[in-house]
């Protein structure tokens, strides 16, 4: 097969194109430019996104002897990932940029590109299996190395990106082989440090980033009466469940700590209060996808697993795909009700269905209801 | 399609045997031209008849020859010395230039309070000589343009820039890299103050490079720690400028052969590709450019896909820009002769040489159609 790699100058990328390229595939190495000011965005970044990162990329393609390019997909990247990132949290919710990127960059505008000009196939670092079921459709599954496990990022990919997508590390038991095996082959990144912040946030400050883009005013901390218990430095810079940064001045009435509990951007306000009024018994989302094969009858409920975040325990659940009422039949809603009261889960977030190991499918979570006999938390 | 990938360098200008012949009997000569003994008076000997060779081939005398590191080198210090030199405060120059121009220019903006100008380019990048007219005074420090646009080959008219300038004694600096060889280049009889080169445009060495600085001109040098040169310290690297002052004298001996039969090979090819693909745009002056240089946009393309396509069926071209800083951009040349963005965008530059055959643009000019409809389909990002 004639497969891109994308290469973005770190240790997992460099070792799955190598590791295409003894596959026996024809493989050529795509460095994606997401920024065209360097003195933003390819500055200090950790991880990816760096002039230095793609330097790295380019004399790792050269040691495995393959083509090397730098493909701009800067403006792309900018509207449909730092855009939506800002417009998400101006929002009040709580975006994934990277599995956005995955969704509009990595296996669209890339993947659409590649086969444009005659690849077949897309293959990236990801920890995550593909595997081709019985009747050839192909699934997407949890990675051998289940710490580093990354189908949660990729859950949002349909049956028609997985047929083009290509994992070369899923089976590798650890990072540490990885590392291994980049060092092995002479790959002067193999003891580069890992990537976890968000790739244009440069420094890390998710926060200070957030204040400059959509503007930080002060604002009303409020209690779950509505009462006023302190101030904040702009709401947008909260996220549901948060528990550091609550600056009220004097502890609740009990000493338990405070937790975020809604943010509402359009009076700047951030409510506060227990841990126990963070629980949910259902999550629901309109924008959802099937990983590959859809379930046969998905408006029959059926059993699954629910995980909200990409570090996330996986929790028991069931599922079904409801008709919203009121509205157009075509509307419809996919809705989890986990077997225990889900914490800790904010609007905007994605939710990954799993069945075992395999991906079923996601939905950007856009209602939920509280498990506590309060008024809904979260409209 | 993808037979012949790593065929590399097809279209571009090889080193000539003969060049790396005397560049390897060069590096044998032991010795820093600055010292006394014998062995460093054969490396003086050596270098000050490649400064002959090179001063002969553009019309200087050699004491206005000093070797540099390079193109970009030797653009620096005529920028910047010049402008340390200076009496007046700014700098007329053009959107058009080579980024070593651009880029010095800017720090000097940013750094030493310089003030830029500048100078509009036509729809075919030559310099609107009415504005350049406009914007002299006396209280201009310099002019700095190419002799020929790198990108999109245009000649530019040096002799009326330097004429406008000569009215308010302002100097002029010329960029040359890209004419070096290709044109008949007479810097006595062009009234230029200063004039920069590089050796591996024809063949020679890359990592080496000249500025021809008028005996009147005074340049304040970049580089400190010796004074081997008039305005630059540093041991000399014999062997770089014997192998470019060879280079120097092959390509000026047989200059008006090769720029014919590079002429023929570049208007074979712009007619065949206008045939190919009848949408492709020829970009900067159809006669009066460069004899080697082969310029189209390609409507509906991004550059990247175009390269990567013609590079996978086997020639070596560039999107027209080089890549800044590793990110391909769209080419400020072309922004710069009024092109949209997504117009810049479907670029090819094809530079053609001694090795080029009709039968390789043959070649090339099959394979176009079909890649610029396969980029087309890929779309712009």
């Amino acid at each position: 097969m004639r497969v891109l790699a994308a290469m973005s100058g770190g240790v997992d990328s460099a070792v799955a194109a190598a590791r295409a390229v003894d596959a026996g595939h024809d493989v050529v190495g795509v460095h994606l430019a997401l920024s065209r000011n360097p003195g933003t965005l390819r500055t200090g970044a950790r991880g990816c996104c760096t002039i230095e990162d793609s330097m790295d990329a380019q004399r790792a393609a050269n040691i495995i002897g393959i083509p090397y390019y730098v493909w701009d997909f800067s403006e792309r990247f900018k509207a449909d990932v730092v855009d939506d990132f800002v417009a998400e949290y101006s929002a009040g919710r709580t975006p994934n940029p990277c599995m956005r990127c995955n969704e509009r960059i990595k296996f669209a505008a890339l993947l659409e590109k590649a086969l444009a000009l005659g690849f077949d196939a897309v293959a990236t670092g990801h920890y995550a299996t593909i595997v081709t079921a019985d009747d050839g459709s192909r699934e997407l599954h949890r990675a051998a190395a289940w710490a580093k496990d990354q189908s949660y990022v990729l859950g949002v990919l349909t049956a028609d990106q997985l047929a083009h997508a290509m994992f070369p590390l899923g089976a590798t038991p650890s990072k540490a082989e990885v590392r291994a095996e980049a060092a092995a082959r002479g790959f002067a990144l193999a003891s580069k440090p890992d990537s976890h912040d968000i790739c244009f946030i440069p420094d890390g400050d998710t926060r200070g980033w957030l204040a400059d883009k959509v503007g930080a005013e002060p604002g009303a901390i409020l209690d779950r009466s509505g009462a006023v218990l302190g101030t904040h430095e702009g709401a947008a810079a909260f996220t549901v469940g948060q528990r550091k940064g609550i600056n009220v001045g004097h502890p609740t009435p009990d000493g338990r700590p405070r937790f975020v509990l809604e943010v509402r951007p359009s009076t700047n306000e951030v409510v506060v209060g227990p841990r126990e009024a963070l629980a949910l018994r259902e999550l629901a989302g309109a924008r959802f996808s099937w990983a590959g094969r859809a379930p046969d009858d998905a408006t029959t409920e059926f059993a699954c697993e629910v995980q909200v975040r990409a570090h996330a325990d996986p929790v028991p659940a069931v599922a079904r795909v409801s008709h919203l009422d009121g509205l157009d039949d075509r509307e419809q809603e996919l809705v989890v009700t986990p077997t225990d009261p889900i914490i800790g889960v904010a609007p905007g977030q994605t939710a990954v269905l799993y069945v075992g190991t395999r991906v079923l499918g996601q939905f950007t979570i856009d209602r939920t209801v509280s498990a506590v006999p309060q008024p809904s938390l979260v409209e | 399609m993808t037979t012949g990938r790593h065929a590399r360098e097809r279209l571009s200008r090889p080193m000539p045997a003969e060049v790396i012949e005397a560049y390897m009997a060069a590096l044998a000569v032991v010795g820093n031209p600055s010292s006394i003994h014998t062995q460093g008076q054969t490396a003086k000997r050596m270098l000050e008849e490649a400064r002959e060779a090179v001063a002969a081939a553009v019309g200087a005398e050699p004491i206005e020859v000093t070797f540099t590191s390079g193109g970009t080198e030797a653009i620096n210090l005529a920028l910047k010395g010049l402008w340390w030199a200076r009496t007046g405060t700014r700098i007329l120059s053009t959107r058009a230039e080579h980024h070593a121009t651009i880029d010095a220019l800017e720090w000097l903006e940013r750094h030493e309070g310089a003030v830029i100008e500048w100078i509009p380019v036509d729809s075919l990048g030559r310099i609107d000589l009415d504005a350049l007219a406009a914007a002299l005074g006396s209280d201009v420090a310099l002019v700095t343009t190419l002799w020929a646009n790198n990108e999109v080959g245009t000649v530019q008219p040096v002799k009326e820039i330097v004429a406008l300038a000569a009215v308010h004694g302002v100097p002029v600096h010329a960029d040359a890299v890209s004419a070096l060889g290709q044109l008949p280049i007479d810097f006595a009889a062009s009234g230029l103050a200063a004039l920069s080169i590089s050796a591996h445009k024809i063949g020679g060495p890359v990592g080496t490079g000249a500025l021809v600085t008028a005996r009147a001109t005074v340049v304040e040098p970049l580089l400190h720690g010796g004074a081997q040169q008039r305005f630059r310290s540093g041991t000399q690297d014999a062997a770089g400028a014997h192998a470019f002052g060879v280079a120097t004298a092959r390509a000026s001996g047989d200059l008006a052969g090769h720029a014919a039969r590079l002429t023929q090979l570049r208007d074979h090819l712009i007619a065949g590709i206008r045939s190919a693909v009848p949408s492709a745009m020829l970009r900067g002056d159809p006669s009066d450019r460069l004899p080697g240089n082969v310029h189209f946009t390609f409507p509906g393309c991004e550059g990247d896909s175009l390269l990567y396509l013609v590079d996978a069926a086997g020639f070596s071209v560039s999107t027209g820009s080089a890549c800044r800083a590793g990110v391909p951009e769209a080419s400020h040349v072309l922004l710069a002769m009024g092109l949209s963005e997504p117009e810049a965008r479907g670029a090819l530059r094809f530079t053609l040489g001694d090795s080029t055959t009709v039968e390789e643009l043959d070649a090339l000019i099959a394979v176009l159609p079909v890649v610029v409809t396969r980029a087309r389909s890929a779309g712009l990002a």
